[in-house]
């Protein structure tokens, strides 16, 4: 199975994971837009290690984890927080820090 | 003692300096006695450093101070010659009166100080004018004069006439002073030199008959503006406006006849230009007649002498004119003297009568201030040309020195002695409605006699205007060969023999008391006439001169003004400036809707760009 099949699926997921990021205002959904954005990146870490026959793919796809696990916890506090105090997650709404 | 000439200069200068930064302190009378004394000690100068000149040696001493601008030559330099110390003499001496005076006039005035430094200022910048050796410090003198002269008119400038009557002077100065500087340049670009040595010597072989002309005529219209000739003249009766002690330093004695002595000193140039001399008479002749008649109409008693200036300086241009420098001279000279006392007798009757300048409002004032009224009789006397006293000498001497130019000249001697008849008509008039007939004055007025201070000076100067002439009679020329040597290589003019002088003297003479005799009948056996015909009015409008400068150059000008100020600068610059800044609210007003304050379309934004570009590298690498 060449890297382009795996290449292709990953631009899909990323473009899936932009359009979410994008169009919903619902920050519980755009957060998991952005881990579905990170995965698709991680897969082409992967893809692109395997075929060049390197471990750097993995090694760079491990720290992602590691990072964007740190990211959930305080991302997803801070969206609980918020939810509790306004009722609402709607990132639209939360405009009280906008210029 | 002549290498300390400087100290002429410097001890006023330096009383500027003090009086500027401690004047306050000094107060009243301190700053007014500093002043005084600083001049006083220009005056003990300048005699020392004369002691030789009367000894009969009248060779120029140039006194070298300093390099003053390498690239032009020019070199702070003074010139001490006759005619100089003539002038310093002239300067200082009738300076340190009016000082003097000044210290009892000015009493309680809020600027007392401020009004000693810039009186110190005006006489600093005089003698740089009088003393320098060059054309550059003549220049730099004119100006200095010019502003202490517009500073001393507007001294009371919270009063919207005093202020605009010293804007007019120093705009009117400005005109003579553009003509002036055309002349410098002329002559820097011929002589390649400032130095009066250097240019008269070569001024016969160098200049062309017409650019002599140009270069004379040029310079006399600086003169004309600095001593109120026509068509310059309007500044000087508005000059009126500041302190008496001022009209009479500076608007009598000195600063006007700073014209004079410019022509006297630049006599080298005016030989090569007949033309130029002629205009220089005639138009001194007609101003000193015109002036004449205007001062018979006016009723502001410090008016009246403005216009007598005028008419007197008149006079000394008609001696310049003719060649006459040293009776022009003379005349200046003797003048400073009687007109300065006017002056400080109209000053003192002033103050007596508790401001009032009208002398309608005058008369009987002989009883209530005899120290003044008698030496303004003087004064009077003396510029009626009534002999022994100072200004029949030498108004005489001009007089005299014209007519024996003969031809066309003639008519100007009979101007002249018309002018005599009118001066002496209008000083007997100023002096019966001011001194005699019945008081006129309101109840709450109550004249008395000057303080001692202001009478010093009064009787000082009545005594120079007594016997001030006898220095140059036609039998000892006295004064006139003290200053020959300034006019070395110059061919003056000269009274006609003595035969004939007397012929002269006595038609000069008997105009003089028919002037009083009739003034004696209309003023002082009759009540005053109203005088309020229109011819009257025509004259004591003076011809309505300013109204038509008004007419045809203020209102033109200030159309001018007004069309840069609100259309051009107002629409064309500053709209110029209000565009661009349109132009660019316009652009952000376009480019607003792109910011929208969503999050989601930056990113959208960012995201579109990163594919754009991703595909430009993408198809650039042939993929």
């Amino acid at each position: 199975m060449s890297a382009g099949y795996f290449m292709g699926l990953a631009a899909v997921l990323f473009a899936i994971g932009a359009s979410g990021v994008l169009l919903r205002r619902n920050a519980l959904i755009m957060f998991m837009s952005v881990e579905l954005m990170l995965n698709a990146v991680n897969l082409t870490f992967v893809a692109a290690g395997r075929e060049l026959g390197s471990i750097d793919g993995q090694v760079a796809v491990l720290f992602v984890m590691v990072v964007a696990a740190a990211e959930v916890v305080v991302g997803l506090a801070i969206i609980v927080t918020v939810f509790r105090r306004r009722s609402t997650a709607s990132v639209d709404d939360l405009s009280e820090l906008r210029g | 003692m002549i290498d300390l000439i400087w100290l002429a200069i410097a001890l006023p200068l330096g009383g500027v300096v003090v009086l500027l930064f401690f004047g306050r302190r000094l107060g009243e009378p301190g700053a007014g006695v500093l002043g005084t004394l600083t001049v006083a000690g220009s005056f003990v100068v300048a005699a020392a450093a004369s002691v030789d000149f009367f000894g009969g040696d009248g060779e120029a001493h140039v006194v070298r101070l300093f390099d003053w601008i390498p690239a032009l030559g020019l070199d702070a330099e003074l010139l001490w010659d006759p005619l100089a110390a003539a002038m310093t003499l002239v300067v200082t001496g009738v300076g340190t009166l009016i000082h003097l005076y000044s210290i009892s006039y000015m009493a309680e005035d809020e600027r007392y100080s401020r009004f000693f430094t810039y009186l110190n200022l005006f006489v600093a910048s005089m003698l740089i004018l009088v003393l320098g050796a060059n054309f550059g410090l003549l220049f730099v003198g004119w100006e200095l004069v010019g502003l202490s002269s517009f500073l001393l008119i507007s001294f009371w400038f919270t009063k919207p006439s005093a202020a605009a009557a010293g804007k007019k002077a120093f705009i009117v100065n400005r005109i003579g002073d553009f003509g002036f500087l055309i002349a410098l340049m002329i002559i820097f670009a011929t002589f390649g030199t400032f130095s009066y040595g250097a240019v008269f010597e070569e001024a016969a072989g160098e200049l062309t008959a017409g650019a002599a002309t140009a270069v004379a005529l040029l310079l006399f219209v600086g003169a004309a503006g600095k001593s109120a000739q026509l068509p310059l003249h309007i500044w000087l009766p508005d000059a009126m406006e500041g302190p008496t002690p001022v009209s009479a330093l500076i608007h009598a004695a000195t600063m006007v006849t700073a014209g004079v002595y410019m022509v006297a000193r630049t006599a080298a140039l005016y030989e090569l230009s007949a033309t130029a001399s002629g205009v220089v008479a005639t138009v001194g002749i007609i101003t000193a007649f015109g002036a004449a008649t205007v001062a018979l109409g006016q009723r502001d008693i410090k008016r009246v002498l403005a216009y007598s200036t005028i008419s007197q300086l008149g006079y000394m241009f008609l001696g310049v004119g003719v060649g006459a420098y040293t009776a022009g001279i003379f005349h200046l000279y003797t003048h400073a003297f009687f007109k300065a006392l006017l002056f400080l007798g109209a000053g003192s009757v002033i103050h007596a009568m508790a401001g009032e300048q009208d002398m309608r409002r005058m008369g009987g004032l002989r009883k209530h201030m005899p120290w003044t009224f008698g030496t303004m009789v003087v004064a009077w006397l003396a510029i009626s040309g009534i002999p022994p006293l100072s200004g029949f000498w030498s108004k005489d001497e001009i007089l005299a020195a014209t007519f024996e130019r003969g031809g066309a000249w003639v008519v100007l001697w009979a101007i002249g002695i018309v002018t005599a008849l009118l001066t002496a008509l209008y000083m007997a008039r100023l002096m019966y409605l001011t001194f005699w007939t019945k008081p006129k004055w309101a109840d709450e007025v109550h004249p008395h006699e000057s303080p001692l201070l202001m009478v010093i000076p009064l009787v000082v100067l009545a005594g120079a205007s007594l016997v001030a002439g006898i220095i140059n009679t036609p039998w000892r020329l006295g004064f006139e060969h003290f200053l020959e040597p300034s006019f070395e290589g110059i061919e003056l003019a000269h009274a006609p023999a003595v035969g004939t002088e007397w012929v002269l003297a006595i038609i000069s003479v008997l105009a003089g008391l028919a002037g009083l005799a009739y003034a004696t009948r209309r003023y002082f056996f009759r009540p005053a006439p109203p005088e309020e015909s229109d011819t009257w009015r025509w004259v004591r409008n003076g011809y309505y001169v300013d109204n038509v400068y008004g007419d045809t150059i203020v209102r033109p000008g200030k159309l001018g003004a007004a069309w840069m100020a609100f259309v051009a600068d107002q629409r064309g610059v500053d709209g110029l400036v209000n565009g661009v800044g349109w132009l660019v609210r316009r652009l952000g007003a376009l480019l607003r809707p792109l910011q929208t304050g969503f999050v989601r379309s930056y990113g959208a934004a960012m995201m579109i760009g990163t594919v754009v570009l991703l595909v430009w590298l993408v198809s650039r690498a042939g993929l």
